[in-house]
């Protein structure tokens, strides 16, 4: 009975998405590749799609973000069926940059939109969306960006500036561009005629939630329930999930809600510890994993998670999305006056990447990032954190412990500590080991990445930025 | 399955231990390598396995299984493996609303459900065919993972109860094994997860705790994995054995060494 009822549901959706001649379960996550399938030509059908690229490590079908430099960081882009969660700052000054890039990008590319609001009308949050960056404009741009970077950052900058070469934009009409990744001005607003060719959805949800409910009672917050009704109408209706066999081209549903949980949806996690429909958002987070992974679509969520009292639930809302990448913006707080951070507005954390058809992920290396507005551009760069990390760039990973040690226990010149560091240089661990009265290893105050091994021509090649701090006295 | 974990666990697909429960646990880290371990290695044991998958779509565990080398369509369709899919289950079930009980009934429920119609699925997947010659050799249920039911609004004495009368159909009538993945929150202060990992930490006869490490990221160690025997029915005469390793994740297998033995260390 039960059983039946599991494998009827598994045939059923072989005819879902992409074509039924492939044998795996077809969901949006088709493996590209002759090797996945002998026969098909499904798989060039998914890769034909507007805006959209497959993952080089294990073919997973890829959107941008809005921001090339993010795509870079999340392992090539926001992959099609999951859930990107942005924690908001603060006072929600950069998170809604995040979501308008993201939404932009939809525009540009030719994506359908799902914009769903408590707070600002869809119509209007559409109109502030930031203008795509023409060509000749965009090259100006980076040129001045680049001269001022650091070499890791100009690794980065140097990347994305390759995009430049692919074919031009189109001006005159409306932009479906083939390109993966476009750069915008934030200045600037989107042109009106992009926006009337393009197709969206609104869900603005004092105008929705009127209406009387007809779905029986269940621990879901009214408007969630609203909310879920209609991604899911709309996903129905316009085939996302290929239950509608479109002639036309397939196409990538982008939904983007803005301050999810918030007190404005009804919920009331962000003003009370213990509160009565704790569920909801993570119910609300489940049904839309739901929907989301058997139809073609991408969903940025915005989450005010510093108003959230309790600590469980944003454990348990951060288990439940695919990706998290939280903004720490330095508004207010006591790194505004740091100098080390004081070319940047604010730290930019990954917190979570998504593990999909695959043992292992694509985790960057660079651990510390901050990010900064500028007048026209919104990047993210690599900063040095701290003394710590400046040496850690030479230890072996996972010995910092040892380090904090070392800070309290001899002084700078110490016979100890040049022994100490003597050892580390030449990998012999155990002798760094031997130095340090052994106790319970101390917290991790960074994210212990290294980034060079001490070769020997470490020093020599000129002043180093990494590595100062071990011949300088810290002030 | 993962060569080098079958030899820290003293176990094959051939000599495949019977009537265990097995608590998988992370901290801080993906624990779910762990789950397309066991997946693997009762789908090779010849075991019929009924996995209930909460978190992932089935093509997710079919893609990663046949790197593993098991194809988890071939299980479905010869009948050794029963899917349960919730994310495509909870769908249907919200917006299309049917009149015959489904096992994630909850789901549709104002306050917090209790568990039995899942517990009924289970218990109707795993009974033993009546055609008497056994097919496959012990039945196995597969849970990824336990704490989303707590995100769904299920209660921790819920869940408890229901891998109780799992543990009592399958581990103990059936001689069959569980395997449950539990999600540890460290300090973010769950109680109703604490209450349902000591809980099954106390029941359990093997716990697997993957933890990130201590000190932070590392791009060759990934993580550290704690193996504890235990004994839950006999009173602690012998000590309850415990090793770790540190592992890394390729992209077909795990490698284990032990602490401080990383190949990029040495």
């Amino acid at each position: 009975m039960a059983a039946a009822a599991t494998c009827g549901t598994g045939t059923r959706s072989t005819g879902s998405v992409v074509v039924a001649a492939s044998r795996n379960n077809v969901t949006s996550f088709q493996r590209r590749g002759p090797r996945a399938s002998g026969t098909d030509s499904g798989c060039s059908r998914l890769v034909s799609i507007a805006g959209t690229r497959p993952s080089v490590r294990n073919g997973q079908l890829l959107v941008s973000t809005g921001l090339p430099a993010l795509d870079q960081l999340l392992g090539g882009g926001l992959a099609v069926g999951t859930v990107l969660l942005i924690e908001e700052d603060k006072y929600n000054i950069y998170s809604p940059l995040l979501f308008k890039y993201f939404l932009a990008e939809g525009i540009v590319t030719g994506h359908t939109l799902l914009v769903a609001s408590a707070k600002e009308d869809p119509a209007d949050i559409l109109q502030e969306l930031p203008a795509p960056l023409l060509d000749d404009n965009c090259k100006k741009e980076c040129d001045e960006d680049i001269c001022n970077h650091k070499t890791e950052s100009n690794i980065k900058m140097k990347i994305a500036w390759r995009y430049q070469l692919l074919p031009k934009m189109e001006q005159a009409r409306p932009v479906s561009s083939s390109r993966f990744g476009h750069y915008y001005d934030v200045s600037k607003r989107i042109p009106q005629e992009l926006i009337e060719a393009s197709k969206w959805h609104g869900f603005f949800l004092p105008e929705k939630i009127s209406s009387t409910l007809n779905v029986e009672p269940c621990s879901l917050n009214h408007g969630y329930i609203k909310l879920l009704q209609f991604i899911q109408n709309i996903i129905y209706e316009e085939g996302f999930d290929g239950s509608n066999p479109q002639k036309k081209q397939k196409n990538i549903l982008r939904i983007g809600i803005q301050n999810l949980g918030s007190p404005l949806w009804g919920d009331d996690i962000c003003w009370t510890e213990n509160c009565d429909s704790s569920h909801s958002l993570t119910k609300f987070l489940y049904m839309l994993r739901g929907l989301l992974r058997t139809s073609l679509s991408a969903c940025i969520i915005t989450v005010p998670t510093h108003l959230i009292q309790n600590k469980a639930i944003i454990a348990r809302v951060t288990n439940l999305s695919d990706t998290v990448v939280g903004l720490e913006s330095f508004i207010g707080s006591e790194k505004e006056t740091n100098p080390l951070y004081k070319d940047y507005h604010g730290l930019i954390h990954i917190r979570q990447i998504p593990q999909l058809n695959n043992l292992i992920y694509d985790v960057s290396d660079v651990k510390d990032l901050a990010f900064k507005l500028k007048r026209k551009l919104f990047t993210i760069e690599w900063v040095q954190d701290n003394y710590l990390r400046q040496e850690r760039n030479i230890y072996p990973p996972g010995f910092s412990y040892l380090l904090k040690q070392k800070d309290s226990a001899w002084g700078e010149g110490s016979l100890q500590h040049s022994t100490f560091l003597m050892s580390f240089l030449a990998k012999a661990t155990a002798f760094a080991s031997r130095l340090v009265r052994h106790s319970e290893p101390l917290e991790q105050t960074g994210s212990g990445r290294i980034r060079q091994a001490a070769g020997p021509r470490l020093w020599h090649d000129g002043p180093r930025q990494e590595a100062p701090g071990l011949l300088v006295i810290p002030p | 399955m993962f060569p080098e974990l079958n030899n820290l666990l003293n176990t094959t697909p051939d000599q495949a231990e019977q009537g265990k429960l097995t608590l998988l646990c992370d901290a801080k880290t993906d624990g779910s390598f762990l789950v397309h371990h066991f997946l693997s290695f009762y789908l090779k044991a010849n075991c019929k396995v009924c996995f209930v998958a909460l978190i992932q779509s089935f093509s997710h565990y079919n893609i990663v299984g046949q790197k593993l080398g098991v194809s988890l369509t071939t299980a479905r369709e010869c009948g050794q493996l029963v899917f349960l899919e919730g994310l495509k289950s909870a769908v249907d079930i919200f917006f299309r609303p049917q009149e015959d009980p489904h096992p994630l009934q909850f789901l549709r429920e104002a306050n917090s459900g209790n568990l039995q119609p899942l517990y009924e699925f289970v218990q109707e997947a795993l009974k033993p065919m009546d055609s008497g010659e056994a097919a496959w050799r012990c039945p196995v249920l597969l849970v990824d993972d336990l704490s989303v039911l707590l995100s769904l609004g299920v209660g921790a004495v819920a869940v408890l109860d229901f891998v109780h009368y799992c543990r009592a159909t399958v581990c103990r009538e059936q001689k069959g094994n569980v395997v449950a993945l539990v999600h540890d929150s460290g300090d973010a202060e769950d109680e109703e997860n604490d209450i349902l990992l000591n809980g099954l930490g106390h029941q359990s006869h093997l716990i697997l705790r993957a933890e990130g490490l201590a000190t932070g990221f590392c791009k060759d160690v990934h993580g550290q994995l704690r193996i504890l025997w235990r004994r839950p029915s006999q009173p602690t005469a012998q000590r309850d054995r415990s090793l770790t390793y540190q592992y890394k994740i390729q992209d077909k297998n795990v490698s284990f060494f032990a602490k401080g033995m990383s190949p990029a260390v040495l």
